[in-house]
Parts: structure tokens; C-alpha cells; sequence
């Protein structure tokens, strides 16, 4: 057995990565292959999204092919670069539906590129699984998008059930003015009142703002229990020493926007006894042995850090998921779209990376409250809250 | 009160960033006429150095700071010499784009070098915030307050009192006249280059312990130190200390007694309002040149 890369250059300009995995001894004709198309942010802003699931579709490519494709077929990655541009990533799905015909498409890695994207491949009928957290891509439910990463909601409602254990009434919210931090603080507003909590200031900071003691001390003269910021790097990490500096002594949560590594390492000290909610890969030894989706995780935590020589990240998962999901939906169906799209829809317990997923035709991301949990940062490690 | 007290802090140790990279601005302008959009970037530049000298290298703080001010200079005579000198039709347009050209490059480079994350490193000293009145005040911005005071007192001395820098300014006057006059106009903007963009990187480093550095930072701190030089008057040093805290405290006061949402707004409209009203800024000289 032996792979043959393939390097494929686009006319136009824009690079084209096409991983390619033949085996010799059935030279595969270019009909006998399943084309799946990738849409990832792998450079830009939000690269720390886009990079490692460029990585872990191209994994698990492989890792499909090496166990003989799928009924006998192997598959094909065409993946594009959406830099995190909405319109970037709308002239990739048309390259991916027009010219490269592909049977299905995986991301693309945000929010607003998925939502500029959806209605292409519902109207070309193509089944399209994101990796972006917005609430809006599923819901309401549109037939061929899916999606694999967990909405915010639950990642709200997560911190929200650990605030009330700890008799927290009155919060400070603070967002990044981005479309990340827009939608939590939706989901803030409108979940607050299920857990009897109340809201007491609300702030906000831009992406690349250095100094946010102004809207703390604006928080902190509402008096609040606890603090919740809703941002991704490095923005959070400034308010972690804002809030040191200032000396206020409330408990502050963050959002699984910055659950890595990175995030320990940008805050350094500040980051002590910071509580949030992420996916199970970040804590996967930490899991106690009966949970469905240690097994998962360790194999696919194993599979990155051998073959990338890197550390695992928390977002790869979604790619990796997404198109293992896939693979299971394309099993049987022939190169069937209907086919896949129904089976998508089928599937009832498929423990993943990110959780457990449970498809219908009403619930197109899977996913339950389960597939979060609160970690607290004690001395400079992750660890798991009851 | 407490909270005024506060808000004006954190308006002054962001103010103070502004001011020293508006310095880097008003400088060079001073000097050659020319407005380095790049300049954000050398602050980057000076931030990322830091960060790979001192955390990365474990080299002692004064040597990785005062390396990696010469790194950046040596860069910004790089991109004189290279970029600026090389112009065969010297007009203003033609230069501003390269500079804005050289940005997109250095950006690039730095992605490469430094990859896409942000970059931390502690604070110069480890003293608890000071307390005044209840307000906290960081200790890393004295340093900051320190260090651009240094800057500005020097480049004044520069300016004010020695031969090469009035032979600098004669430069930025008439650059014909000071060639006839003897005065090695090759030169002269080679060093306004070497000290702007040094002053850039000291920018850079002394607020990579309270900002993140990432590749990616320059742009906004460089439109930022660009306001502030514009506030305060285009050429002007002490304008260009003005005009940085005043934004500063500005988007400060913006965020305590309107909303967080509305930062930038509030700064950006009352500067359009001053400009509008005095459109040489607030320390600039009457005749200033629109291109």
C-alpha cells in the first residue's frame, strides 16, 4: 500500500490542496473516487479555527481510505482557504459545487462565512456540515445544512447551571464586539432568566482593543456576583488582567471561545480560578472511564499529535467529526446526495469528538447539554467541575 | 469619584501608547514630509522582538529591549533604503502607497515568523497596581509615562538643539534649498527613518506586557498613533503627546459615561469635530499641506 500525494494548481491563482490517497495495486480512475469539498479558515483571524480542522479532515481521509474507503471507494479532500471572509468562502462553494462537483462540503470554520454560504448548498442540494458555533445555522432547520460544532446555548447554559450551584443572583457581562461575542451575549440575555439570575451591566470591547479596565470599572460599580466575558483570544486574556489589576474580587467566567492552551499561557497568573465551559477533549484524561466519548477522544488526541507533531487543539474535532459523520451517512447510499442527506438525518448515537450526536429532522446539530463541561483553571492545568 | 479616577487612568495608560507612537508619526513628517502608514507596524515589529529576546531568548530586560530598538531601525533603514530612496518620482501618493504596501509585507513576514498567535510576556516589574483614592494604577504605566517622556525630551533636544536636526527639519522645509545649503539630504532621511521607526519599536515594546502581541496588532495601533497625531497637529512633537492622551482619555471617558459599544465612535467624531474646527490640529502650525 502506498499514497501518492497530488499537488493541483488552481488557474485562477488561489492555491488548491488536494490530498490524494490511491492505492497502487487498484490505480483508482478519477470517477471511482468520492469528492468531498473542505471550507476552512486556515489563514486569517481565525486560523486557531480553520488550521487544525484543515489538519483533522485531512486525517481522517486518510484514515478512511487506509481502512478501504467507503464501499470500496476512496475519498478525495478538496479544501479551500476562506481566510474567515464570508465572500471568500461563497466564491469557494461555488468552485466547490460548479467545478469540482463535490458530494458534500465540511465548514466552513465561522459563523458568518457558514450563514453566507448556506443557501448555496440548499439550493444546489448538496449536503453541507459547518464547523461554526452560531446558533443560527441550524436553527431554524434547513434540509441539507448540518452542523457538528455545539451552539452557544449550550455553552450559556452550562455556565448558567454552575453559576446558580453557587448562589451567584446578579452578573456583569462582558462581550467581544465580533459576531462570536454578539451571539453569546444574545443567548446570555435570553437564557438569564431560566436560572433566576439577573444581568446588571452589560459591556462590550473590540477584537483587538489593549486595555478593557474602563468597562470593568464600569461592571464593577454595578456590583456584580460574578463576571462573564464572551470573546476569543487575545481579548479575554486582557480582561483576566484587567481584572487582576483592578483588584476585583468576583469570580470571572470565560466562554469556550478560549478554551486552549494558549489562553493559560496568555493570561499567565491572571488565569488562575477562571471557570468555563468547553467540549471533553480539553479535560480527555481527566474523564471518568464510563464516558462515551473517552474512546474517541484518546484515539483521536493519539492520531493528531502523531501525525501533526503538534498539540491537540480544541476546534480540529469538528472537521474530524463532520466527516466521520459523513462517511457513516455515505455508506450504502451510493453517491446518492438524498440518500446521504436522509441518512445524516438517521443517525441516533454516534459518540464523536465534540459529544454524542443524535440527528432528526428536527435537530440538525445532535448535540446535548452533555457536551460541555465546566473546568477551572488551577494552577495553570484544566480542572473538572461537578 | 472613584470610578472618574479610574476611567482616567486607563484613558492615560492607553493615551500614553497612542502619544509615543503618534511621536514615530509627527516625527518623520517633521523630517521628510512623508506619512509612514507602515509605522504600525514596526511597533508590531518591536512588540514580537521583545517578546522573542526577552521571553524567548531569556536575554536580561535592558539588552533585549535596546536589541530589539536597533533590529527595528535597522528594518526601517532597510525599508528607507530599499523602498523610499529607490523612487525615482519622489511625489507624496507614490510614496504613501509604498508605505502601505510595505505594511501588507511586513504583516506577512511577521505570520510567518511569529505564526498566527498572539504572544505574551509579564510585566517589566512585579509590584502590585498602585492604589490612588481607590483607582488602581499599573506599574507598567509609570514605565510607559517613563519612557515616552525620555523620547519626547530627546527628540526635542534633537529638534531644538543639535546641527542634525535643524539640518533635519531645514530637510522637511525645502528639501532643495537644505541640498544647496550643503546639507546631505540622502542622509538626513535615512536617520529620520532609523529614529522613527526605532521610537515605533520602543512603542511596541513597552506595551507588549499590557496588550498582546500579535502579528496582526499594528494596524489598529498604527490608525490609532495616526489620530493622535492628527489631533494634535501633524509635525508638532508635543501635539503629538496631546493628542494621544486625549484620545486616550477620550475613548476612556467614552466607555464610563456613554456605553462600551460606542468607544471608537466617541473618540473618532470629536476628532472629526476638532479637525473640522481647526483643521491644522490642536498644536499644528496654520499652513498645512492637504494631499
Amino acid at each position: 500500500m502506498k499514497r501518492k500525494p497530488c499537488l493541483k494548481w488552481n488557474p485562477r491563482g488561489m492555491w488548491t490542496v488536494v490530498l490524494l490517497a490511491v492505492l497502487i495495486a487498484a490505480p483508482a480512475l478519477a470517477a471511482d473516487v468520492y469528492r468531498i469539498g473542505g471550507l476552512f479558515s486556515v489563514t486569517g483571524p481565525a486560523s486557531f479555527l480553520g488550521d487544525p480542522e484543515k489538519r483533522s479532515l485531512e486525517m481522517a481521509v486518510a484514515e478512511i481510505n487506509a481502512d478501504g474507503g467507503i464501499d470500496g471507494k476512496m475519498l478525495e479532500a478538496v479544501i479551500y482557504d476562506t481566510e474567515g471572509d464570508p465572500q471568500k468562502a461563497v466564491s469557494g462553494i461555488n468552485k466547490l459545487i460548479n467545478k469540482d462537483k463535490v458530494l458534500a462540503i465540511i465548514g466552513p470554520s465561522t459563523t458568518p462565512a457558514t450563514l453566507a454560504v448556506k443557501n448555496f448548498a440548499e439550493r444546489a442540494r448538496i449536503p453541507l456540515i459547518s464547523c461554526a458555533a452560531g446558533i443560527a445555522i441550524t436553527e431554524p432547520v434547513t434540509p441539507w445544512t448540518f452542523k457538528t460544532a455545539q451552539n452557544d446555548a449550550l455553552a450559556v447554559a452550562s455556565v448558567y447551571a454552575h453559576m446558580k450551584n453557587r448562589g451567584v443572583e446578579k452578573i456583569g457581562l462582558l462581550t467581544v464586539a465580533d459576531a462570536f461575542g454578539e451571539s453569546g451575549k444574545q443567548q446570555l440575555e435570553q437564557q438569564v432568566g431560566n436560572y433566576g439570575l439577573r444581568i446588571v451591566a452589560v459591556e462590550s470591547f473590540g477584537g483587538k482593543d489593549t486595555d478593557m479596565t474602563a468597562q470593568l470599572t464600569k461592571i464593577r460599580a454595578a456590583g456584580p456576583d460574578a463576571i462573564v466575558c464572551w470573546g476569543t483570544n487575545p481579548g479575554p486574556a486582557v480582561v483576566a488582567k484587567n481584572i487582576r489589576q483592578l483588584q476585583i474580587d468576583v469570580p470571572l467566567y470565560q466562554s469556550h471561545g478560549v478554551a486552549s492552551p494558549k489562553f493559560i499561557e496568555l493570561a499567565g497568573e491572571a488565569a488562575e480560578g477562571i471557570c468555563l465551559p468547553t467540549g471533553k477533549i480539553l479535560v480527555a484524561g481527566l474523564l471518568p472511564v464510563d464516558d462515551p466519548q473517552k474512546e474517541m477522544l484518546n484515539d483521536y488526541i493519539l492520531r493528531y499529535t502523531e501525525t501533526q507533531k503538534m498539540p491537540v487543539s480544541g476546534f480540529g474535532g469538528y472537521a474530524w467529526d463532520a466527516m466521520h459523520l459523513l462517511a457513516e451517512a455515505m455508506q450504502g447510499a451510493g453517491g446518492d446526495r438524498n440518500k446521504i442527506r436522509d441518512n445524516l438525518e438517521k443517525i441516533d448515537h454516534f459518540p464523536a469528538v465534540s459529544g454524542v450526536f443524535r440527528f432528526s429532522p428536527d435537530d440538525h446539530n445532535g448535540l446535548g447539554p452533555e457536551a460541555f463541561v465546566m473546568v477551572r483553571i488551577e494552577g495553570g492545568i484544566w480542572s473538572l467541575e461537578r | 469619584m472613584q470610578e472618574i479616577l479610574q476611567y482616567l487612568f486607563s484613558g492615560i495608560t492607553s493615551g500614553a501608547i497612542y502619544a509615543v507612537i503618534a511621536l514615530g508619526f509627527s516625527m518623520l513628517y517633521n523630517s521628510t514630509d512623508l506619512i509612514n502608514f507602515a509605522h504600525g507596524e514596526f511597533v508590531m515589529l518591536g512588540g514580537l522582538t521583545l517578546v522573542t529576546l526577552w521571553a524567548g531568548l531569556g536575554l536580561p530586560l535592558v539588552v533585549a529591549l535596546l536589541l530589539s530598538v536597533v533590529a527595528v531601525a535597522v528594518v526601517g533603514a532597510a525599508f528607507q533604503r530599499l523602498a523610499i530612496a529607490t523612487v525615482k518620482n519622489p511625489h507624496p501618493i507614490v510614496l504613501v502607497i509604498i508605505t502601505v504596501g510595505t505594511s501588507i509585507l511586513l504583516r506577512g513576514v511577521a505570520m510567518v515568523v511569529w505564526g498566527k498567535d498572539s504572544h505574551s510576556v509579564p510585566f517589566f516589574s512585579n509590584h502590585a497596581p498602585i492604589d490612588i483614592a481607590g483607582a488602581k494604577l499599573l506599574p507598567q504605566s509609570l514605565w510607559i509615562f517613563a519612557i515616552a517622556a525620555v523620547i519626547i525630551v530627546a527628540l526635542q533636544f534633537f529638534f531644538k538643539a543639535t546641527l542634525t536636526g535643524k539640518a533635519m527639519e531645514a530637510c522637511a522645509v525645502s528639501r532643495r534649498a537644505a541640498w544647496l545649503t550643503g546639507i546631505p539630504t540622502g542622509r538626513m532621511n535615512l536617520l529620520a527613518f532609523i529614529i522613527s521607526t526605532g521610537s515605533g519599536a520602543v512603542a511596541g515594546a513597552i506595551i507588549a506586557p499590557i496588550t498582546m502581541c500579535s502579528y496582526d496588532m499594528g494596524t489598529m495601533l498604527g490608525l490609532k498613533g495616526f489620530c493622535a497625531a492628527m489631533l494634535g497637529g501633524l509635525g508638532s512633537l508635543w501635539g503629538a503627546l496631546a493628542g494621544g492622551f486625549l484620545l486616550g482619555i477620550l475613548e476612556a471617558a467614552g466607555v464610563g459615561l456613554f456605553s462600551s459599544g460606542y468607544k471608537d465612535a466617541i473618540a473618532f467624531v470629536l476628532l472629526l469635530l476638532i479637525l473640522y474646527v481647526k483643521p491644522s490640529g490642536l498644536l499644528g502650525s496654520a499652513k498645512v499641506q492637504r494631499f
